[in-house]
C-alpha cells in the first residue's frame, strides 16, 4: 500500500513537471497595454480590459488545466512608458501575452520587445500599416483594422456611391497626412476627384473656417482625415453651418462612441468604416448585449476585436499544448476565426488579421429605434479587398 | 467678383465673421484672466479648467436636473465663481506675499486636478450640448449663413465684457478695487473690508471663465480637455494686450480672433503659431503689452 502511494505521488510529480514545460511559470497571463486616462480611454480603456476578461471567463478560466490571468497597465500614449511596461511584463510579471496597443507609437514599440522576448503581441487599437509592413514581426497579428482597410472601406464604397467629388479636412500630422494621402488613392483610382484639401492645427476646438472651405470648393463629399474630438467637432460643426446635409461627411476615422457623444442630429448620413457593429447578426448582438450590462455602453471595433483575438489565442494555447510564442503562433496562423467578430478570419504570414469589413451609414434621428442603434450597413468589403494583397506587403517575413 | 489675394470677397468677409466669433470667446476669457492679475497679482492658470466646468456644469444641469440654457447661463457662471471663491479663501490667499510663481504652480496643480476628476466622471470621448431652441437656424447673409447661436454668442460677449469695462473702470466699487491693488492697507484705513474685495474679485472673474463655459458648450463638445486647449492662446491674448489692462485684453482679444481668421483663410497650418509670433514682437517692441503700463 506504501509503495502505491508512493508511485502515485511521483506520477503526480511528474506530471506536473511536464505541464509545466508546456505552461510558463504554471500560468497564462494576458497583459491589457491600454490608454486608461487619456483621450482614447473611451474608445479602448476599461472596456477593452473588460472584453479581455470576458474572453478569459468564457474559456473557463482555465487552459491545459493552468489558470488564466489578466493584467492591465496604462500606457499613456507614449512609445517609451509601453515599450518598459511590456519589458518589465514580460521579464517579472510572466505576462504571455500583450494586447489592445491602442495608438501606433506604443503598437510598434511593444512589437518589437514582444519579438526580442519571444512572447506574442497582438495590435487591435492601432492603425498604421507599418505594423505589417516595414515593421513586421513574426509575433505579432494585427487584429482589428488598419488605415489601408479604412480609406479602401470609405473611400472606394462611397465614390461607388455616387460621391465621386472630395475635399479633405485633415489634422495636420503625421496620422492625418497618411489618412488624407491612402483615401486620395483609393478615391482616385475608383474614378472620384480630389478637389483639395485643407490643414487643421491639431488639437483645434473650432472647424468652421475650414469647413466654409470645405462648402466652397463645392464636393459632394468632405473626407474627415482627422479624430476624436477634433473629428466630433467638425461633424457638430458642419451641422450648425447648413453644410450638412448638402454635403456628405465621410469619417476615415470614427468610432460608434465618437457617433454616440455628437448624436444623430448632427451625424446622421455620415459615412464610416468599421470592422464590427453590435447590431449586425445574432452572435454579435448577444455578446454586445453582454458587454453592455457590464460596461453600460456598447461595444466599438477595438473592444470586440481583443475579445475575439484572446479567445482565437486561448484556443491556439490548447491546440498547441503549450503557451511557446512560436508554436501557438503556428496554430493561430494555421487556424480560421470564426466568432462574433468575424467570418472566416485568417492571419497572414505578415501577421495581418484579414477578415471583412463594413461600410456604414449613420441613421436619421427618425430611424433609430433607440440609444445605440446608429449605423444601417451600405456595403460588405471583403477582406481581400479591403486590406492590401499580400503579394504588396513590404513584411520581409512574406516570401516571394 | 472682388477677389483680394486670390481669395474672393464673400469667402473673406465669411472668414472675418467666423474670426469674430472665435475673438469674442478670447475676450471674455482673457478679461477674466485680466481681472484677477490685476487685482490679485495672481497668474490664474486654473482658468480653462474653470472654464471647462462652467461647459460641464451646464450639460449636467441640463441632463441631469432639466436646467435650460437660459438657467444656466446665470446659475452656472455663480456656482463655479463661489467654487473659486472657496479657492481663494483657502488657498490662494496664503500666497499673495510670495512671488507671481507660487500662484501659478498652484493654480496649474488645481488645473490638473479638476481636469482629472471629469475624465474619470465623465470619460474622454465628450459631451454634446444642443443649441437652444430659440437659437437654432440661422440668417444668410448673402456671404455666410450665420448661425443664430454664434450670432448670440458675439452680442452676448460683448454685452458682458463692456458691462464689466464700465463697472471696473467707471463705477466707484471699481475704483475701490483699483484703490486696493495700488495700495491695500490705506485702503483698509478708510474702513474698507479689502480681503472680502479680493475674494470677490477672484469670484468674478472666474465666473467670466464659467461663462464663457456655458457660451460654448453648444459649439464645441464638452470634453474635460477643453480648457487646455484654449487656454494657452488666452494667455498669450493677455500678455498682447498688456497684463491686467481691461480695455486691452477685450480689443486685443477680438482682434487676435479677426487675425487668427485670416490666417485660416491664407495660410491654414499657420493659424493656431500666428498670434504667438504677434506675441514674440509685440514682447520685444513693447514689453508691457500694447495696451499695459509699466508697473
Amino acid at each position: 500500500m506504501r509503495a502505491v502511494q508512493v508511485l502515485m505521488g511521483a506520477a503526480t510529480l511528474a506530471f506536473a513537471a511536464a505541464a509545466q514545460a508546456q505552461i510558463s511559470n504554471d500560468v497564462v497571463k494576458i497583459g491589457v497595454l491600454t490608454d486608461l486616462s487619456g483621450p482614447y480611454s473611451d474608445l479602448a480603456g476599461t472596456g477593452s480590459v473588460e472584453a479581455v476578461k470576458m474572453a478569459v471567463e468564457d474559456f473557463g478560466g482555465k487552459v491545459l488545466g493552468k489558470p488564466i490571468e489578466v493584467v492591465a497597465a496604462d500606457h499613456q500614449n507614449k512609445g517609451d512608458i509601453a515599450a518598459n511596461k511590456a519589458r518589465e511584463w514580460f521579464d517579472r510579471g510572466n505576462v504571455d501575452m500583450i494586447i489592445d496597443l491602442t495608438t501606433s507609437s506604443t503598437a510598434l514599440a511593444v512589437m518589437k520587445v514582444a519579438k526580442e522576448k519571444n512572447r506574442i503581441s497582438i495590435v487591435s487599437g492601432a492603425a498604421s500599416t507599418k505594423i505589417t509592413n516595414e515593421d513586421c514581426t513574426d509575433t505579432n497579428v494585427h487584429w482589428t483594422y488598419d488605415t489601408r482597410s479604412l480609406a479602401e472601406g470609405t473611400g472606394r464604397a462611397v465614390v461607388k456611391q455616387g460621391g465621386d467629388t472630395w475635399f479633405f479636412l485633415t489634422a495636420d500630422y503625421a496620422f492625418g497626412h497618411s489618412l488624407e494621402k491612402d483615401t486620395s488613392e483609393v478615391v482616385t483610382a475608383a474614378g472620384g476627384k480630389v478637389l483639395g484639401s485643407v490643414r487643421h492645427p491639431f488639437p483645434g476646438q473650432d472647424f468652421s473656417s475650414f469647413l466654409l472651405k470645405a462648402q466652397a470648393s463645392g464636393a459632394k463629399v468632405i473626407g474627415l482625415a482627422n479624430a476624436g474630438t477634433d473629428a466630433q467637432n467638425s461633424i457638430k460643426q458642419a451641422a450648425e453651418f447648413g453644410i450638412t446635409p448638402k454635403q456628405k461627411l465621410a469619417g476615415l476615422l470614427l468610432f460608434i462612441n465618437d457617433i454616440h457623444t455628437v448624436g444623430l442630429k448632427a451625424a446622421q448620413d455620415l459615412y464610416v468604416t468599421e470592422s464590427f457593429y453590435w447590431d449586425r447578426d445574432d452572435a454579435s448582438r448577444a455578446w454586445s448585449k453582454r458587454f453592455f450590462d457590464r460596461q453600460k455602453r456598447m461595444p466599438n471595433m477595438v473592444q470586440a476585436g481583443n475579445y475575439s483575438a484572446v479567445g482565437h489565442y486561448l484556443n491556439a494555447v490548447k491546440a498547441a499544448g503549450t503557451d511557446d510564442a512560436a508554436k501557438v503562433m503556428a496554430k493561430m496562423k494555421a487556424t480560421p476565426v470564426n466568432d462574433m467578430f468575424t467570418k472566416d478570419g485568417r492571419i497572414r504570414a505578415d501577421g495581418l488579421h484579414v477578415h471583412d469589413v463594413y461600410l456604414f451609414q449613420v441613421k436619421k434621428p427618425a430611424e433609430a429605434k433607440g440609444p445605440w442603434d446608429y449605423y444601417k450597413l451600405v456595403q460588405t468589403v471583403p477582406g481581400d479587398q479591403a486590406f492590401t494583397p499580400l503579394a504588396q506587403s513590404r513584411c520581409p517575413l512574406v516570401k516571394k | 467678383m472682388i477677389e483680394i489675394f486670390g481669395v474672393p470677397l464673400q469667402a473673406l468677409l465669411g472668414q472675418l465673421l467666423v474670426g469674430l466669433i472665435n475673438g469674442s470667446f478670447y475676450a471674455v476669457l482673457s478679461l477674466g484672466l485680466a481681472i484677477i492679475f490685476g487685482l490679485l497679482n495672481i497668474i490664474n492658470f486654473t482658468h480653462g479648467a474653470q472654464y471647462m466646468m462652467g461647459a460641464f456644469l451646464a450639460w449636467i444641469g441640463l441632463t441631469k436636473f432639466g436646467l435650460p440654457y437660459w438657467a444656466a447661463l446665470v446659475v452656472v457662471p455663480l456656482l463655479v465663481g463661489a467654487l473659486g471663491m472657496v479657492i481663494e479663501r483657502t488657498m490662494l490667499k496664503r500666497l499673495y506675499h510670495l512671488d507671481h510663481l507660487y500662484g501659478l504652480l498652484l493654480t496649474f496643480g488645481l488645473a490638473l486636478v479638476i481636469e482629472g476628476f471629469f475624465f474619470n466622471e465623465y470619460g474622454s470621448s465628450g459631451q454634446s450640448y444642443d443649441v437652444p431652441d430659440a437659437l437654432t437656424g440661422g440668417t444668410h447673409l448673402g456671404f455666410i449663413f450665420l448661425p443664430n447661436y454664434r450670432a448670440w454668442v458675439v452680442v452676448a460677449s460683448l454685452a458682458v465684457c463692456i458691462a464689466t469695462w464700465f463697472l471696473i473702470e467707471r463705477s466707484s466699487l471699481g475704483a475701490y478695487l483699483r484703490a486696493g491693488t495700488e495700495n491695500p492697507k490705506l485702503l483698509q484705513a478708510f474702513g474698507v473690508n479689502v480681503p472680502l474685495l479680493i475674494t470677490l474679485t477672484y469670484g468674478f472673474g472666474v465666473a467670466l471663465a464659467a461663462f464663457a463655459g456655458v457660451l460654448a458648450a453648444p459649439v464645441f463638445q464638452v470634453s474635460p480637455d477643453m480648457g487646455a486647449k484654449l487656454i494657452i492662446v488666452v494667455f498669450a491674448v493677455v500678455v498682447i494686450g498688456g497684463m491686467g489692462s481691461i480695455l486691452g485684453s477685450i480689443v486685443t482679444g477680438l482682434g487676435l480672433g479677426l487675425i487668427e481668421g485670416l490666417a485660416k483663410v491664407y495660410f491654414p497650418e499657420f493659424s493656431a503659431t500666428i498670434i504667438f509670433l504677434i506675441m514674440v514682437i509685440v514682447l520685444l517692441v513693447r514689453p508691457a503689452g500694447l495696451f499695459g503700463r509699466v508697473r
